[in-house]
């Protein structure tokens, strides 16, 4: 490992990437370093960190907006924001605790904005408000050409030039280092409820959450764990007998959640028991799911606890079909296999010994039927060298990406390969 | 508007181009007739008049991707066209070019409820999808008042809005998937079903880029429930700025309603003659805000919205108590663009945003504008979030009208930038706020964004002379100059 360069300023970040450009030296992109185990396994002798770079430069709660500098924390965000009863909707997912290892702090929220934006994390929210991506609304960068460039603006209706925040959302670091983010805040919900179901098996309770979706009552995040999982949610509100648990949430003014509450559970209660969490029981929940605590363990990705974690992403009502043929493939092994669905069924957090690559195989070749995308999140650098971290790409999809990644970073110097060899 | 030189041997080539492109798409599928092509002379931008070399309307992906081939190994110049609805002038023909016309690509593919997402041909229209699917209580969002015509790609392509986006979002909050073909031919797809796509975000970046990156050949676009139930507040107010301060006031209280709309006196006294609405004409600005969700929120935010009216000096205030009278509060506002251009011969919409706390400074500039070219102003006013749309009154009869009200918009837009907003909002850049992308964006900023566009279109045959004011050559872009330097910050701390 070389050397590690912590810029202040945006020239600073230009004069070092324009240096990276010349002598053609890979640099790795980082924030505030949490995610450095997610990705593919770096070989860069350089890094960038944008952990200077901080401060929240413009934040007006009115216009609902909020400017940044790239390594500010989101602690430093979310503090703000709450000061105000605003947030951003995409509900930021906090995968430190699960990729370093490191006990859950209940307040602190790690990761830079920076580190947020560019992997695109959001958390149980995203069915109904969007991920990171749709609340990116500015951006202020260095290209992997050294130029500084911008993009976008302060308001949320914008369509002049390329919507380069769409871009840059997910794309880890691989096309520009971001200096400046403007993100749209939203004022956050007054109350928060959640209905709970309990016993449902996993088709009846993606039916079930389905439904839930498919009605006026906008609900705003739809889980289901597994019995072996619910078990491991401490709460008084949970069954004692280990019975699964399916949790439908609805946020807005109080009356109005009371409203709704009640109502799905009438609709959706007839089939099994079903309970409700108010505001203050509702948090620890959405946060256990948000930041796949279960799957948490005291030791981190790098060390490996002997499982690897992906992220599956399928048609949310094909969730439990996606469980079932994974199963299937792992016939035996099924028995490591621990799961659960959030998303309404669309995203599944699987977890499988690391060990025979054949089961992880298994994890992309069970979704042949319907469509969609796996990232392996937490994992040992070895296997994440030996697996693909990220959806194989389409050869046509691949070669565009690459040459969009060129159009930034012709010498491939910003994070290469983190996502896909040659990008 | 300068347009890039028409290349005369395409021109001169055009019966030997048009026999070539029949071996694709047969029949009446390929249009050569001078006649028949002044129906695509122009779009909604009207002022820009320019026939195609030639017109296809292929039917099947199969057919555009051929065509887009062959167009690329002739170095012929491809506009692609869904209705011709653009106000910016995005789908103004080139004479030396071919339009693509896709408004054969209009079936319905997928409606998968469970899924809450519909797969559709891109030349659906964007009202066609809440059609089909209203029976079950659902509906696509995103609600451009032109939603009877224009169609779902050109929506794609403009990454078009309405007046309920400031709670459901634009078009790129809505979709997850496309198919779309590059000018090489390349059938790519990205997305589905599922949420996110997997890679760098291109539908994300196709959303907006206004037919210059690829044709656009399927959509799989997000449904919603229906809300349970809407209603509308009509508000009076004395001045624009105390309506200003009601919706920041909304927002504070943690309120973000479905629609909050504005409109300035002119545009309220055009509206109100039109449609007969019964807006009250002695106000300078009018507001309506309207709330849907589920019926226990409604009302109780209801409440709220009336109460904070109060407060800020509301002059007038109607509360919709029934579908009939909500509807009658936006006939006004929807038909605000035919009324105005009932009281001038014609008008010019402008589209930029602003930091809504802006409004009442721009709107005074824009009064003190319209005093000094001398031709009036009406305005309406996406309100929630800061998107306005002044609509320049002028006589195209008469001499230089029309060149003194586009320099009259370029000021307006060029204020939208200076108070930390930008040129376009939802209409798109095209070819009119073309030579005004400087005034926003450095040199730079323009040579990476055209970058992008070499990644999937090397030869800048799509859509050309849209958006960028100056074609540079995708070889010339690609080059770095560099100079061999050393280690930077020698003081800059390490570890
Ligand atoms: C009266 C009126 C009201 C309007 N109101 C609104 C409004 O409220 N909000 C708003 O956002 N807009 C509004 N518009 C503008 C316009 O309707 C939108 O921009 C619309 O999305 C254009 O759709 P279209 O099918 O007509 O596209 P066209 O005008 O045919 O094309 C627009 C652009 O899209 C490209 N394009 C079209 N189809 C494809 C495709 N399949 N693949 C790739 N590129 C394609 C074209 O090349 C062109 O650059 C209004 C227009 C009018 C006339």
């Amino acid at each position: 490992m070389g050397d590690r360069y912590k810029p202040e300023t945006i020239e600073q970040v230009a004069e070092i990437v324009t240096w990276a450009a010349a002598e053609k030296v890979p640099v790795e992109v980082v924030g505030r370093g949490s995610k450095a185990a997610l990705g593919r396994p770096a070989q860069t002798e350089y890094s960038l960190e944008l952990s200077g770079l901080t401060g929240i430069t413009l934040y007006e709660p009115d216009e609902l907006v909020l400017s940044a500098r790239a390594g500010t924390s989101m602690a430093e965000i979310e503090a703000a924001l709450d000061e105000h009863d605003q947030y951003l909707a995409f509900e930021p997912a906090d995968y430190d605790a699960l990729l370093n290892g490191r006990p859950k702090d209940e307040a602190a929220a790690s990761g830079s904005l920076a580190g947020v934006i560019s992997c695109n994390l959001a958390g149980p929210r995203r069915i109904k408000s969007g991920a990171a991506r749709d609340h990116f609304l500015g951006l202020k960068g260095v290209t992997g050409r050294g130029e500084i460039i911008q993009a976008g603006g302060r308001v949320v209706k914008n369509v002049t030039g390329y919507d380069l925040m769409k871009l840059h959302a997910g794309a880890y670091g691989t096309l520009s280092a971001l200096t400046d983010i403007t993100v749209k805040v939203l004022p956050a919900p007054e109350k928060t409820r959640s209905v709970l179901l309990f016993g449902l098996e996993d088709a009846a309770a993606v039916a079930a959450m389905t439904q839930a979706m498919g009605s006026s009552h906008e609900v705003s995040a739809a889980a289901h764990l597994p019995s072996g999982i619910a078990k491991d949610f401490d709460s008084s509100f949970f069954p004692n007998d280990a019975r699964s648990v399916t949790a439908i949430r609805v946020e807005g003014p109080g009356p109005s959640v009371s409203h709704r509450c009640a109502a799905l559970r009438s609709e959706l209660g007839g089939q099994t028991d079903s309970d409700e969490l108010h505001s203050h029981n509702s948090t620890p929940l959405w946060r256990y799911i948000r930041d796949v605590v279960p799957f948490v363990s005291d030791v981190s990705a790098e060390a490996g606890d002997g499982n690897a974690v992906w992220r599956v992403s399928v048609p949310p009502a094909r969730g439990a079909d996606y469980v079932a043929a994974l199963k299937l493939k792992l016939g035996e092994a099924t028995e490591a296999l621990r799961y659960y669905f959030d998303w309404s069924g669309g995203l599944i957090w699987v977890s499988l010994p690391e060990g025979e690559d054949a089961q992880q195989h298994a994890v992309r070749e069970s979704m042949a039927d319907f469509g969609g995308h796996a990232t392996l999140i937490k994992a040992t650098a070895e296997l994440r060298g030996r697996i693909p971290v990220f959806q194989p790409l389409d050869l046509g999809i691949a070669a565009l990406s690459s040459r969009v990644k060129h159009s930034f970073d012709p010498h491939g110097i910003m994070n290469p390969g983190r996502m896909y060899a040659g990008v | 508007m300068l347009m890039p030189d028409p290349d005369q041997t395409v021109i001169s080539r055009k019966r030997e181009i048009v026999d070539k492109l029949r071996e694709i798409v047969p029949g009446e599928g390929v249009i050569a007739d001078e006649d028949e092509l002044k129906v695509y002379e122009s779009d909604g931008l009207t002022a820009y008049k320019q026939p195609p070399l030639i017109a296809v309307l292929p039917e099947s992906t199969e057919q555009v991707s051929r065509v887009l081939k062959f167009c690329h190994k002739e170095n012929i110049k491809v506009v692609p066209r869904g209705a011709g609805t653009s106000l910016s002038g995005g789908a103004l023909p080139l004479a030396d070019g071919i339009i693509l016309g896709l408004g054969k690509f209009n079936r319905i593919l997928d409606i998968d409820f469970d899924n809450r997402c519909a797969v559709v041909q891109p030349g659906v229209t964007n009202l066609g999808i809440t059609k089909a699917v209203e029976d079950e209580g659902f509906y696509y969002a995103p609600d451009p008042s032109s939603q009877i015509a224009c169609t779902i790609g050109g929506n794609v392509a403009e990454n078009s809005g309405g007046v309920h986006c400031l709670k459901y979002g634009l078009t790129t909050n809505n979709l997850l998937g496309l198919e779309m073909v590059l000018i090489d031919g390349t059938v790519l797809r990205i997305g589905g079903k599922h949420l996110e796509a997997e890679g760098y975000d291109l539908l994300g970046l196709m959303t907006g880029s206004e037919g210059l990156l690829g044709v656009v050949t399927e959509v799989t676009v997000r449904l919603l429930k229906k809300p349970e139930t809407a209603r509308a507040l009509l508000l009076g107010f004395s001045s624009s700025e105390a309506a200003g301060e009601l919706v920041a006031s909304i927002i504070a209280a943690g309120i973000v309603p479905g629609g909050m709309e504005m409109m300035d006196r002119p545009a309220i006294h055009a509206a109100e003659d039109f449609v007969h609405a019964g807006y009250p004409l002695d106000v300078e600005a009018l507001l309506i805000v309207e709330l849907d969700g589920p019926q226990a929120e409604v009302d109780y935010l209801m409440e709220t919205v009336s109460a904070l009216a109060d407060a800020k000096g509301a002059v007038t205030k109607r509360v919709s108590e029934s579908e009939e009278e909500r509807m009658r509060f936006w006939a006004g506002r929807k038909a605000a663009f035919p009324a105005v251009g009932r009281i001038s011969p014609d008008y010019y919409c402008m589209d930029g945003t602003i930091p809504r706390n802006q409004l009442p400074h721009v709107l005074r500039r824009m009064r003190e504008m319209s005093e000094h070219y001398s031709l009036g102003v009406a305005n309406v006013f996406h309100a929630g979030d800061g998107n306005l749309h002044p609509l320049i009154l002028y006589d195209a009869n008469k001499e230089g009208e029309l060149e003194k009200a586009e320099e009259f918009g370029a000021d307006i837009l060029r204020l939208c930038v200076e108070v930390g907003g930008v040129l376009t909002g939802e209409h798109g850049v095209g070819v009119e706020k073309r030579d005004l992308m400087p005034d926003m964006f450095t040199d730079i900023d323009l040579k990476q964004q055209q970058r992008v566009k070499c990644a999937f279109d090397p030869d800048a045959l799509l859509n050309p002379g849209k958006v960028f004011p100056q074609l540079h050559r995708c070889a010339e872009l690609g080059r770095m100059h560099i100079s061999r330097g050393q280690l930077p910050f020698p003081e800059l701390p390490r570890f």
